[in-house]
């Protein structure tokens, strides 16, 4: 797994969650808040999704570690590697 | 919808149930994204995808300046027999695939399942800045969400109201299973036969989705407009039997059409067409029948019908429904059968009942709409023709 995977991931999960959205040109170190339509009830979605899909467990404390797509490649390669 | 009734034809199907196998069902066919996003319904629910696609379709067809319109001066009032049955089974189900772990449990779900979900999402679509309610009438919920915005509108509260009723009862389990431990689930190898109200071998409820939804206005401001006007409200009644949970009481039945056609000025003598409730239950039709006989005993030119044989049970739009469905008589002067009468059972036997081929009446003035619910909720709706200011 590496963190284009872990990118890829975390885009199909956004796709699915925000089927509305065009998602060719998400830049992958802006805020995706900034980029795309996505409320906190969406980024609920994105670690549910991420919790049933993968058995990854993001704790409230550092959902902002999701902010972005690098941000969340950082932070969640090791959950996927472990 | 109107030529299938003078033709008909029903229209009901086999689907899946969870748990249950095959079940007979009426389905919604219609695309929710003509006026949703995807997003919308997949965090939204289907009764509310329904709501938005009638109130949409309505809003264009009352021929409304909406765009100019005081949205806060709008007011949705939808009728539903339950909400949140769908949205709480199904995620029920997907928590079972995880061993019942609650932290699997969805933060959509509380927004989905509050009763006032399907008028609530409708004034998002919308931009609505009205009040907005679900009516909880059982079966009778589609009478009562017009009631409920005729009675806004009279209050001043709101100048248009958008009324009715929704149904998403066909994607619940908990209802086909309910009704089938009650003994009162229809089967039939033909699904189009199924719902047989006043036929001696019914048994039982044919369930469906469905919508139905009506602009109402003050008839001062349609003029005013120059509204094309379907129909008048000329008068209601809701009562309740006090009687029973389920089983259906005539007296309090006919005491609530005799108080909608007192509250509308009018007679038995002066209805055309009574839309029977009758769901196709053997104990609800003969009920209905009585009362029926007894409000129009000597009314030969009052002829009763059923909407139900054809679409099955919408639920939440029922009355609603039923009623759009007889409103075209007002153009046409036809009178839509009920079909499905094979046999017809001799405790439903009414002089003008109205079976299998439509009967061309001529001119029709005047619709009765009953629609009655568990718990012993009675509603009656009187409806004219309008024939100008």
């Amino acid at each position: 797994m590496t963190k284009d995977d872990v990118k890829n991931i975390v885009l199909e999960i956004i796709e699915e969650i925000a089927p509305d959205e065009d998602l060719t040109d998400v830049k992958p170190d802006v805020r995706l808040r900034d980029q795309l339509d996505l409320d906190s009830m969406d980024f609920l979605d994105i670690v549910m999704e991420l919790r049933k899909q993968h058995g990854i467990e993001v704790p409230e404390e550092e959902y902002q570690e999701l902010a972005s797509l690098d941000s969340s490649a950082s932070y969640l390669l090791p959950k996927f590697n472990t | 919808m109107r030529s299938n009734l003078l033709a008909g034809q029903a229209r009901v199907e086999r689907i899946d149930m969870r748990y249950m196998g095959e079940v007979l069902a009426g389905v919604c066919r219609f695309d929710p994204f003509k006026y949703q996003k995807k997003k919308e319904v997949r965090i939204g629910t289907r009764a509310a995808s329904i709501g938005i696609y009638c109130a949409n379709e309505a809003i264009q067809n009352s021929g409304l300046d909406w765009d100019n319109l005081a949205k806060d001066r709008v007011g949705v009032y939808v009728g539903t027999t339950e909400h949140g049955n769908v949205e709480t089974e199904t995620e029920i189900y997907n928590i079972s695939q995880f061993d019942y772990d609650t932290k699997f449990w969805s933060h959509h779900h509380n927004p989905r399942t509050v009763a006032n979900n399907p008028a609530g999402e409708i004034t998002i679509n919308l931009g609505i800045t009205g009040p907005h309610l679900s009516i909880g009438a059982a079966c009778a919920a589609g009478n009562a969400g017009l009631i409920q915005g005729l009675q806004m509108l009279r209050l001043g509260e709101v100048d248009v109201a958008i009324a009715g009723g929704v149904s998403e009862s066909i994607h619940t389990f908990g209802i086909f299973a309910g009704f089938k431990s009650q003994g009162a689930l229809a089967v039939h190898e033909d699904p189009n036969k199924a719902s047989r109200p006043f036929d001696i071998d019914r048994n039982g409820i044919v369930v469906s989705e469905g919508g139905c939804l009506y602009i109402l206005e003050r008839l001062e401001d349609a003029l005013a407009r120059g509204s094309q006007i379907i129909a008048e409200i000329a008068g209601y009644h809701i009562n309740s039997d006090a009687t029973d949970y389920v089983l259906p009481n005539p007296e309090r039945q006919t005491q609530c059409m005799n108080k909608a056609l007192e509250k509308a000025g009018m007679t038995p003598a002066d209805v055309q067409i009574v839309n029977t409730h009758a769901t196709s239950t053997p104990q609800g039709d003969i009920q209905e029948c009585a009362a029926v006989r007894e409000v129009f005993m000597g009314c030969d030119d009052t002829w009763v019908n059923n909407t139900k044989s054809y679409i099955g049970h919408a639920m939440g739009a029922a009355g609603a429904l039923e009623l759009a469905g007889n409103l075209p008589s007002f153009d046409d002067g036809m009178i839509h059968p009920t079909i499905n009468v094979d046999r017809l059972d001799p405790q439903c036997e009414l002089p003008t009942l109205v079976t299998n081929q439509p009967h061309n009446h001529g001119s029709v003035d005047t619709i009765l709409n009953n629609s009655f619910g568990m718990l012993g909720i009675n509603s009656a709706l009187v409806v004219k023709r309008f024939d100008g200011g």
